[in-house]
């Protein structure tokens, strides 16, 4: 749906990403995990068409991304950045309504509005509607950007799917507002999209996604459904701790453990 | 009205105002005084007219350069195109007084501001690519480094003017509605307005940019091809409006100010608000400016920056009990 083909990508002298090639699949969660610097962002940003890879080919619904025009990108793929800044005074209801902006031909309807309420609800954030956004904390700007994402792909479009992006969707939220972000994800793929975010909590990621890619060195070092992917071994060689994987009554999927590897003297 | 009411010739009664003007359409019953309707066509109205025009331009300008570097305090004066219209003026009346001058008569100091201020935007905008993007804070800082040289520059241009030459030169610098003719009004408002009109339309993809570059081409904005043409449209208003009356700061940076604390930062409203408000300011400090100092003029910069700064600090404290910031 969302593919990469071959990508290679350096900054500088500094090979970010070396012949990575991944395909996102509708109505899956993928998990982007990885080590700080091992190319996470780089590679959501080619998917995003943010950055261009030196080489390789970036396709969206089968046709190469650049080829598509802007718009039409926009009303089926949104994407979710680290943080957002914005120093103007915006009303967080504004704020979302700038994620409609490839819908609206004229002005606003109400069923805009209605999608921006829905939207902030589905986030937890309806009661911040009316407060300026620069006033807001940063786990309430996250949830109002994931909003204004999510009002961006409400609706199926008439052809071709709907993905969305998002880095680091559950960084600085609390613990509930992390379930709720990652709950949100796994609806909007229960609805057909496909859904790539970038998590470090390796939990959490078992708990609600679907498939992992786990990026070392800038290569993709292991994919695939993430309770096949994700071993104790596998923890260990690419986040340098050791890992226990604890079964859970009741539930498909381990806890997993973690703690430093010992100090070799 | 009452600005057109005021003047270093003399005091012209409002009643006596309306009574030029509703014979000059044609409507009057009764004719007015010849040397008083001199003195409001010829020197009262384009005064007006002048004011208004401007306070459109530096609003506009101001309310664009703020948008598109996402930063509250950007200015004209930031980006350095005040500093190259000035730059152009002075090497106008410096240096090519007699060739230019001659050819291009009262024009020749208009065109050489709007030409460097168009230069100055230029060298900055290219200087601040990176990958084909422009970045904001590169821009903002190569504007400082361009604003210092383009300083240095008038410096020197000035060093090398006669008494006469720096006369004018300084009466220009200072800011001033009181060399407006009708011509040269009607020159800038042939930049002024369609570059104003244009803008309007760019509302809403300015809004979504506030976001960030990155965000706003997810959401499927041109980017460049915006940026580019804001860069472009902030230069000729600016341009402009230093041409026709010198650099008059604070109008730029502070109408969009006092638009957002009263309405809000949609562009859709900003815009036209900070022209209107632009307008409004200028003429009511250009009133104050005559009023003050009986027959000699202050410049009107000074007023601008005496108006408009108690009410901005005002809108800011009563923001800031708001929890705005």
């Amino acid at each position: 749906m969302l593919a990469a083909h071959d990508i290679y990508f350096s900054r500088g002298p500094r090979k970010i990403l070396a012949g990575v090639t991944v395909e996102l699949t509708p109505g899956r969660v993928t998990a982007l995990l990885g080590t700080n610097g091992a190319g996470k962002s780089t590679l959501l940003k080619i998917l995003a068409g943010e950055l261009t890879p030196r080489q390789g080919v970036v396709e969206f619904g089968g046709r190469p991304l650049a080829a598509w025009p802007a718009l039409e990108v926009a009303k089926r793929r949104a994407v979710l950045p680290q943080e957002s800044q914005l120093a103007f005074a915006f009303v967080v209801r504004e704020v979302v309504m700038m994620g409609r902006f490839p819908h609206l031909l004229g002005g606003e309807t109400s069923r805009d509005w209605e999608i921006c309420d829905a939207a902030l609800a589905r986030t937890g954030a309806e009661h911040l509607a009316q407060r300026p956004y620069p006033a807001l904390s940063s786990g309430e700007k996250q949830r109002v950007q994931l909003a204004r994402v999510l009002a961006q792909v409400w609706e199926a479009p008439a052809e071709g799917g709907r993905a969305l992006l998002l880095d680091e969707p559950i960084a600085g939220l609390d613990l509930a507002h992390q379930h709720e972000a990652l709950r949100a994800a796994r609806e909007w793929a229960q609805n057909g999209a496909a859904v790539l975010a970038v998590l470090h909590d390796l939990n959490l990621a078992m708990a609600y996604a679907d498939e992992a890619w786990v990026l070392e060195d800038g290569k993709i070092g292991a994919a695939g459904p993430i309770a096949e992917v994700l071993t104790p071994a596998l923890v260990t060689r690419v986040f340098g701790v050791e890992a226990e994987f604890l079964p859970r009554p009741g539930e498909a999927r381990s806890a997993i453990l973690t703690r430093p590897r010992p100090v070799q003297l | 009205m009452i600005s057109a009411s005021y003047g270093a010739y003399e005091k012209v009664r409002a009643p006596e105002v309306w009574r030029v003007l509703v014979s000059k359409i044609g409507l009057g019953h009764s004719q007015p005084d010849a040397r008083v309707e001199t003195v409001v066509m010829e020197l009262r109205l384009p005064r007006v007219a002048l004011a208004i025009l401007a306070g459109v331009a530096l609003g506009l300008a101001g309310a664009t350069l703020q948008g598109l570097f996402r930063n509250p305090l950007a200015d004209p004066a930031l980006i350095g195109v005040s500093g190259g219209a000035a730059l152009g003026a002075v090497v106008v009346i410096v240096l090519l007084q007699d060739s230019l001058h001659n050819w291009l008569g009262e024009f020749g100091v208009p065109v050489g501001a709007m030409d460097g201020a168009l230069a100055v935007t230029f060298l900055i905008y290219h200087l601040s690519r990176v990958d084909g993007r422009t970045n904001a804070a590169l821009m903002l800082l190569t504007g400082l480094a361009l604003n210092a040289l383009v300083g240095s520059a008038i410096g020197i241009t000035v060093y090398l003017a006669s008494d006469e030459q720096l006369r004018e030169w300084i009466f220009w610098s200072l800011g001033s509605l009181g060399h407006a003719d009708w011509v040269q009004i009607g020159v800038a408002a042939l930049f002024i307005g369609p570059t104003a009109l244009g803008l309007l339309m760019l509302a809403k993809p300015l809004n979504v940019l506030l976001l960030g570059e990155a965000e706003a081409m997810h959401l499927g904005v041109p980017v460049q091809r915006v940026k580019r043409t804001l860069v472009l449209c902030s230069a000729l208003l600016a341009g402009a409006a230093v041409s026709v009356c010198g650099t008059i700061g604070f109008v730029g940076l502070m109408a969009p100010h006092l638009v957002r604390l009263m309405l809000g930062p949609d562009h859709r409203t900003l815009l036209p608000a900070s022209a209107l408000l632009g307008a409004a300011l200028l003429l009511a400090s250009d009133i104050a400016a005559r009023g003050v100092g009986g027959f000699e003029e202050l410049p009107i910069g000074v007023v601008t920056a005496l108006v408009g700064a108690p009410i901005f600090l005002l809108l800011l404290l009563r923001a800031r009990r708001k929890g705005e910031f």
